[in-house]
């Protein structure tokens, strides 16, 4: 595992990053908060849909993150998460008459649950296994949710249609407008979680496990508690973006949960940058819009273009965006400095 | 009682589909230590070019043996090329490359040779084995070659001096170094040889499943379970784990009740879990045990 830990331990150097650089990184918060506040006023409905998806996405790279980066465990498995969020948001909305933004919370407790109950076995594997074993799980998930058994509530094959909510408070909003404020909302809380809980004494024990087990149990940090702990709350966070996922797309069926989210979502975080949290923002941008891009240039080889694409990331930034917030930040003091 | 029998059979039939691909992950996985999620689409390029070589006129045979060459130059190429640069890279990115890879040899398949499934022969012919009804003889050739592959694998680790390197670079890369072994060039050809074993598993598995750029999605996943049960780190348990896997599946499949055909994949999964955490080495492979 001690590649993982090459790729990550650089969070302690950007936590006691000068403060002229903290200075930088709020500017830049700042800028991309407004963008992303501004932005839709401007855009059609369809782009403001994919910016949506955007940022649903980088719920889930996010959620990943905090596993991965944080604990130093490895999932290929997060979309069992988010189909079971998704469903759960559904099934909520269309046979109880849940609100919308009740069934995340619910999403969200479900997920953790089942998140924390696949931790127990995962606990016994480290690196490829866990890869193998989360792998399993994400493949099996779109067959489980096809069974007969579950039929009346998951709508078998055919899957279930939701629908869409108004804006609130006779806001004059269109619904895609209003669900992109939603999940921006969201998405900006669960962020300010993710980044307290990492910094957090939990967090410091996530950290020291990823860096090194069997120093961290020695210092009292409760390994199984904590590796479980991590696969909950990855969970959690994934199956809140399931939901916003099923309440924005208006649809849930089996074949929308294959292995290729699960894939696209560790792809994101790759290109982000493990460990970093804004990376999982670039990530996202990289898996919705890079297909549309690869398909735009070639048709029939999309799919090579996205793979090339994605060996150039890997060959000339490995870290991801991370790497180049660093040279940035890097560039930026040297500049202060003369 | 029959009955029995007849799935078992039918099983190792099958079973020797995924001993195959079993012992091409367990090659690689030997050579670098990862999983790669690419090792399908690999044997799946490889068995499309010798369709086309076929369809340029060459024999059966012919044709296989070019097809082993091209795909053990092709390995060798993909490693010098795109993943010898990435050897110190984090395992992350070295799992993101292998996904790369797949799409790139997914995309290219499909467009060269497009997505209508094709037929491909069989050198062992398709009448029933001994005149039994169970196993045909493509089967029965299947469950040879994959005996023979084997076989050679074993003498080749054993007794060549090649494999004796090769192994040491693959327990104890920086030792190896230092008595003198290639260690990066032994890495190269294992790429090699398992993209070769990776082809001799498409041309075995086309005949029965027909040839498609997507023929692999499944059987990969069956071959990660045979490989796991086994033990990753041995050739005979992946080829073990490959035939149980195999009747595994069958007698599930048939004896209890409520497990229809769409059930089949996630049982082999869940076997992949159980015995991961059950006994992680698998069956006959070493645990490995680590210094801190």
């Amino acid at each position: 595992m001690s590649t993982v830990q090459d790729s990550v331990s650089q969070t302690a150097a950007g936590a006691a990053a000068s403060k002229k650089s903290m200075t930088i990184g709020t500017i830049a918060t700042i800028v991309v908060l407004a963008l992303l506040l501004i932005t839709p006023l401007f855009v059609k409905n369809f782009i403001i849909f994919q910016m949506t998806m955007w940022l649903i996405y980088a719920i889930a790279i996010l959620a990943l993150n905090i596993l991965t980066g944080g604990s130093g465990q490895f999932s290929l498995g997060q979309s069992a998460f988010y189909a079971v969020g998704a469903y759960t948001a559904g099934i909520m909305m269309e046979y109880m008459g849940v609100n919308y933004a009740l069934t995340l919370p619910a999403a969200g407790i479900i997920c953790f649950l089942f998140g924390f109950l696949f931790g127990f076995p995962a606990l016994r594997l480290s690196g490829v296994y866990l890869a193998l074993a989360t792998f399993a799980l994400a493949v099996a998930m779109p067959q489980l949710l096809k069974l007969g058994v579950f039929e009346h509530w998951t709508g078998g094959v055919q899957g279930l249609v939701i629908t869409k909510p108004d804006a609130p408070f006779g806001l004059k909003m269109s619904q895609d407008m209003w669900l992109y404020y939603f999940t921006l909302f969201v998405c900006l809380v669960i962020y300010v979680l993710a980044i307290n809980l990492l910094r957090s004494r939990s967090g410091r024990a996530l950290m020291a496990i990823r860096d090194n087990p069997i120093a961290a149990s020695a210092m009292g940090v409760d390994l199984p508690m904590y590796k479980t702990l991590a696969f909950g709350v990855s969970a959690a966070f994934t199956g809140i973006a399931g939901a916003l996922g099923a309440i924005v797309v208006q649809f849930v069926a089996p074949d929308s949960f294959t292995i290729q989210l699960a894939i696209a979502i560790f792809l994101g975080m790759v290109v982000g940058g493990v460990g970093w949290l804004p990376g999982s923002l670039v990530g996202s941008a990289f898996i919705v819009f890079v297909p549309n891009v690869a398909e735009s240039i070639s048709k029939g080889l999309s799919g090579a273009v996205f793979g090339v694409l994605l060996f150039a990331v890997i060959f000339l930034v490995p870290h991801g965006a991370r790497q180049i917030a660093y040279i940035i930040e890097a560039l930026f003091q040297r500049k202060s400095k003369s | 009682m029959e009955l029995f029998t007849n799935q078992v059979l039918a099983g190792i039939a099958t079973g020797a589909i995924y001993a195959c691909m079993a012992l091409a992950v367990v090659m690689i996985y030997q050579a670098i230590d990862h999983l790669n999620f690419a090792q399908g689409e690999m044997a799946m390029f490889s068995t499309f070019i010798a369709w086309q070589l076929m369809q340029w006129g060459l024999g059966f045979w012919p044709a296989f043996l070019l097809t082993l060459v091209i795909s053990f130059v092709g390995g060798i190429v993909i490693e010098r090329a795109l993943f010898k640069p990435l050897t110190n890279a984090p395992v992350l990115v070295h799992v993101a490359g292998f996904i790369a890879l797949f799409a790139i040899l997914n995309s290219v398949a499909g467009l060269t040779w497009d997505f209508t499934i094709k037929q491909f022969p069989s050198p062992f012919g398709s009448s029933g084995f001994l005149g039994s009804q169970l196993i045909s003889t493509h089967q029965a050739g299947m469950i040879g070659v994959t005996l023979v592959l084997l076989t050679l694998l074993f003498f080749f680790f054993r007794y060549t001096r090649i494999g004796l390197a090769m192994r040491a670079a693959a327990s104890l890369p920086e030792s190896a170094r230092l008595v003198g072994i290639n260690t990066s060039w032994m890495i190269a050809l294992g790429w090699g040889m398992a993209s070769s074993i990776g082809a001799i598993a498409g041309m075995l598995i086309a005949p029965v499943v027909f040839l498609e750029p997507n023929m692999m999605g499944g059987i990969l996943l069956y071959g990660f379970a045979a490989a796991v049960l086994g033990g990753l780190t041995s050739p005979f348990g992946a080829v073990v784990g490959g035939f149980l896997v195999g009747v595994f599946e069958n007698l599930v499949g048939t004896y209890i009740p409520g497990v229809g055909n769409e059930l089949k994949l996630p049982i082999a999964l869940a076997l992949i879990i159980v015995v991961l955490v059950i006994k992680p080495s698998g069956l006959f492979g070493r645990a490995i045990v680590q210094r801190v």
